[in-house]
């Protein structure tokens, strides 16, 4: 066990060298980008008085550097800082779209992962069959078509024609736990067919793989039962992959639906960052990119460990 | 039905009077059809229901708006900020004429430097309280001043003083003349705020009270039981949701969650038009797309070569294919037939591939490329009328190479830099503003970097002078001007396509600005 502890140490302390790299990159790329806030909030009114005014008013006439430095100095107090375009607080912005991402996200993975693995274990079970080539055909349609698309043919389908989800999934905090449910439906069911493929047919090849091994030949001579030998035998040997696949579907889950939410009107993060990027509002910028990392670097993490710990002979190095 | 629709526009234009427009639909038997809003008086008018909650689905919605009207850019926070909440001195009506809205009225002195604004009494902020010329004050200084960043500083810089005369007056004190003065003070960033307070708090003098607002997600207001006009405000609430994806937008209104929608997609909006329970609000306004040379970049120097472009294009089909018919053709010029002076008996440039020819010829630059820089931020179908003008083109033997920039950042590296590129213009409620901003020798936006020494004379002595029929006379000769020897190219005017519910109640669309000059909250009713 001592290992596995400075095992996750070490890769604490790898995440938060990644965090800063990637801040800083955040930095630099959006300094790269033309024009700058004052120019991008002010649009066809940006005289060069009114830019001047903005510039002098918000400090961004000072070098990029010292600009970094300061917002790395509050950010590492725990300051996120307030927004340049508008002076609210980037917590109180962040703080419940966080939240909304998450549910979105939570609520997809409750259906999508015991759905996929389910499948990809009934695939891997009647391999080659009619069954296990339509489920593969369906799921791979779904996921060759972009999201957008898949969200308007729900939309005509389920909204425009039967009307039975709204086509616009904006929920509030005075709404109960059933009505955000029944708001999110729609989106949660594009996510759903969006991440399904991935995960099924890694469940069903790694469970294949494990199926050719001497050790289930020898449990099949033993004379035990299909459904024993893939759920107590393959399974739990075919579990790390499967584990590192679901958890980069669910990192995607937060922070790839941007195109999701626009189509939905679902105030999540991913509009946030878009906005706050094609505004040049780089301490916001900086807070939704670091969280989006820090959420890639958590789940990688966590993926590491479940995958050590789900394999004995990881867990016991020699 | 088409003869009567005839009718009503003869009518509306004042080609034929009142009185033989009621005789005439009468003879056809058709005075129940009429419009109610053009006849006054019980006969078929339509009285507004108060109650109800209007919900506005809207593009332009950003997460990083704020409440300062100072910083107002993009159509939710004026439809919010300026048509729920606030309210400027002066307003414009449908016939786009100042009105009075918390100024009563207003004097100018002999040469227009001078404008007396007496304000309306009793008026209360949401927070209770009374208005007065302090508030006034306040308010316009908001966006003067070295230190204001405010988008409606260049608006504002004529002004070189503010008196505050009694509790109730206000003179301001201009650098200059202008005769156009009401129509600044109507402006959306000029909106009454108390004195001393918060800039970001939303507090005004409008129809609704700001209950609850989250940028870029959605505003929520409520009825201002004290508000000062009686007859608008009929909402008991009315909800702002951003939805920046027009077919998201599109699929709200038809599902029945918004009631309103703005910019509708012109690709579909004839599919809405005939879609039952809904209504399209169709306003032709200001709004212009233009192709900008730079006369003091090669070769857009040489006259002939601007001209020879400006035969080149076909509006008509221009107005047919990019803007679906939604719209009308532009003269190479900036007003719009909306605009009070608009040159009726300017002619109609046509597109001609042999005087483009000519044109071309006497130039001297029979082989040239002309690049023209465009991108789909530059306005809608930008590239696509990029193309066509460029098909256009070719049968005068002109060579037109459509460039494609990107979207992100058009207006800061594309616009006012390239020597020829796409532009979208809102335009403005007056020719004065619109001229000045974009036409005028040293205008920080003069797109076409054009300095003509008789149109400059002309706009300065046109702005001061207080005479109707001499100022008619001075903007006609401005519009022939920049048609014969501007910079620009102006194929169409765009109209502004909205689509609601048909339970939606409205008298005749202002076209100032989209949505019932953003006012359509204040304006709208529900009908029973």
């Amino acid at each position: 066990m001592k290992t596995n502890t400075s095992i996750i140490l070490r890769r604490l302390g790898l995440g938060v060298v990644t965090l800063l790299v990637i801040s800083i990159l955040i930095f630099v790329g959006v300094e790269a980008l033309p024009g700058d806030l004052a120019e991008a909030v002010l649009g066809q009114s940006a005289t060069p008085e009114t830019v001047e005014a903005f510039r002098k008013e918000l400090k961004l006439d000072l070098p990029p550097h010292v600009r970094y430095f300061s917002w790395l100095g509050s950010f590492l107090r725990g300051d996120f800082g307030t927004s340049l375009a508008n002076g609210r607080p980037i917590a109180d912005l962040i703080g419940w779209r966080f939240s909304n991402t998450l549910f979105l996200a939570g609520i997809t993975a409750l259906i999508s992962i015991p759905f996929a693995v389910g499948l990809g274990i009934l695939a891997a079970l009647y391999r080659n069959t009619l069954f296990d080539r339509s489920i593969s055909i369906g799921t791979l349609s779904a996921i060759s078509f972009p999201e957008f698309f898949v969200a308007y043919i729900l939309i005509a389908i389920f909204s425009v024609q039967l009307t039975m989800f709204p086509s616009m999934s904006n929920i509030g905090p005075q709404m109960t736990l059933l009505q955000k449910i029944h708001a999110v439906a729609l989106p949660c069911l594009t996510l759903t067919l969006v991440v399904m493929a991935h995960m099924m047919r890694m469940t069903r090849a790694a469970i294949i793989n494990v199926l050719t091994s001497p050790f289930i030949e020898m449990a099949r001579l033993k004379g035990l039962s299909w459904r024993r030998v893939i759920l107590h035998h393959a399974f739990p040997n075919a579990l790390s992959p499967i584990i590192n696949v679901v958890v980069l579907n669910l990192a995607y889950l937060v922070v790839g639906v941007v195109v999701v939410e626009v189509v939905f009107v679902y105030p999540g993060l991913g509009q946030l960052l878009v906005d706050s990027v094609a505004k040049r509002d780089i301490p916001v910028v900086q807070a939704s990119g670091l969280i989006f990392a820090f959420t890639y670097v958590f789940l990688n993490l966590t993926a590491d460990i479940l995958s050590t710990l789900s394999n004995p002979r990881l867990r016991n190095p020699k | 039905m088409s003869v009567l629709k005839t009718l009503e526009e003869l009518f509306v234009k004042g080609a034929i009077s009142r009185r033989e427009f009621i005789s005439r639909t009468a003879a056809l038997g058709l005075l129940a059809a009429v419009s109610p809003s053009l006849l006054p008086g019980p006969a078929g008018a339509e009285t507004p229901q108060k109650g109800g909650r209007l919900r506005l689905g809207v593009s332009g919605g950003s997460t990083t708006d704020s409440l300062d009207p100072a910083a107002i850019t993009d159509i939710m926070m004026q439809l919010l900020i300026y048509g729920q909440l606030g309210n400027s001195l002066v307003e414009i009506d449908h016939e786009n004429k100042p009105v009075p809205e918390l100024a009563e009225s207003w004097e100018a002195s002999p040469d227009a430097k001078e404008w007396t604004f007496r304000l309306r009494k009793g008026v209360e902020f949401h927070n209770g309280k009374t208005m007065d010329a302090d508030d006034v004050i306040f308010s316009i200084n908001h966006h003067r001043g070295e230190e204001s960043k405010s988008a409606a500083k260049a608006i504002v810089k004529a002004i070189t003083d503010v008196r505050k005369d009694d509790k109730n007056t206000v003179t301001f004190i201009l650098e200059d003349g202008n005769a156009d003065f009401p129509y600044i003070m109507s402006d959306y960033h000029l909106c009454i705020m108390p004195a001393g307070g918060d800039v970001q708090a939303g507090i005004f003098t409008g129809a609704y009270a700001l209950k609850d607002f989250e940028p870029g997600v959605r505003a929520f207001a409520v009825r201002n039981p004290n508000f000062f006009k009686p007859d608008r405000g009929h909402f008991d609430e009315v909800e702002t949701i951003a939805i920046s994806d027009v077919n998201a937008r599109t699929n709200a209104l038809k599902t029945g969650q918004i009631d309103v929608m703005n910019r509708c997609e012109r690709k579909t909006v004839h599919l809405l038009e005939r879609t039952p329970n809904l209504q399209i609000l169709r306003q032709d306004g200001f709004k212009h797309y233009t192709f900008a040379m730079q006369c003091d970049m090669k070769p857009y120097e040489n006259n002939d070569v601007r001209l020879a472009l400006k035969y080149a294009i076909d509006r008509e089909q221009m107005v047919k294919t990019i803007l679906r018919g939604y719209g009308t053709v532009g003269n190479d010029h900036p007003v719009s037939s909306a605009n009070r002076f608009y040159a009726k008996d300017l002619p109609q440039r046509q597109y001609d591939p042999d005087k483009a020819k000519f044109h071309l010829k006497k130039s001297g630059l029979k082989d040239a490329k002309f690049r023209l820089h465009t991108a789909e931020a530059a306005f809608v179908g930008a590239v696509d009328a990029g193309v066509l003008y460029r098909e256009q083109a070719s049968k005068a033997g002109i060579d037109i190479e459509v460039v494609r920039e990107p979207n992100d950042g058009y207006w800061s590296n594309v616009w006012l830099k390239k020597e020829w590129c796409a532009v979208f213009w809102g335009g403005r409620v007056t020719e004065d503003m619109m001229l000045s901003t974009a036409y005028a020798a040293g205008a920080p936006w003069n797109d076409t970097s054009w300095n003509n020494k008789r149109f400059n004379e002309l706009l300065v002595s046109a702005r001061a002078e207080l005479d109707e029929a001499k100022r008619r006379n001075m903007y006609a000769e401005m519009q022939q001007l920049i048609r014969d020897d501007g910079g620009v190219v102006v194929p169409m005017f765009a109209a502004d396509l909205a689509a609601a519910t048909d339970k939606l109640g409205h008298g005749p669309l202002a076209v100032n600005w989209e949505l019932d000059g953003f006012r359509g909250p204040e304006r709208w009713w529900f009908k029973s």
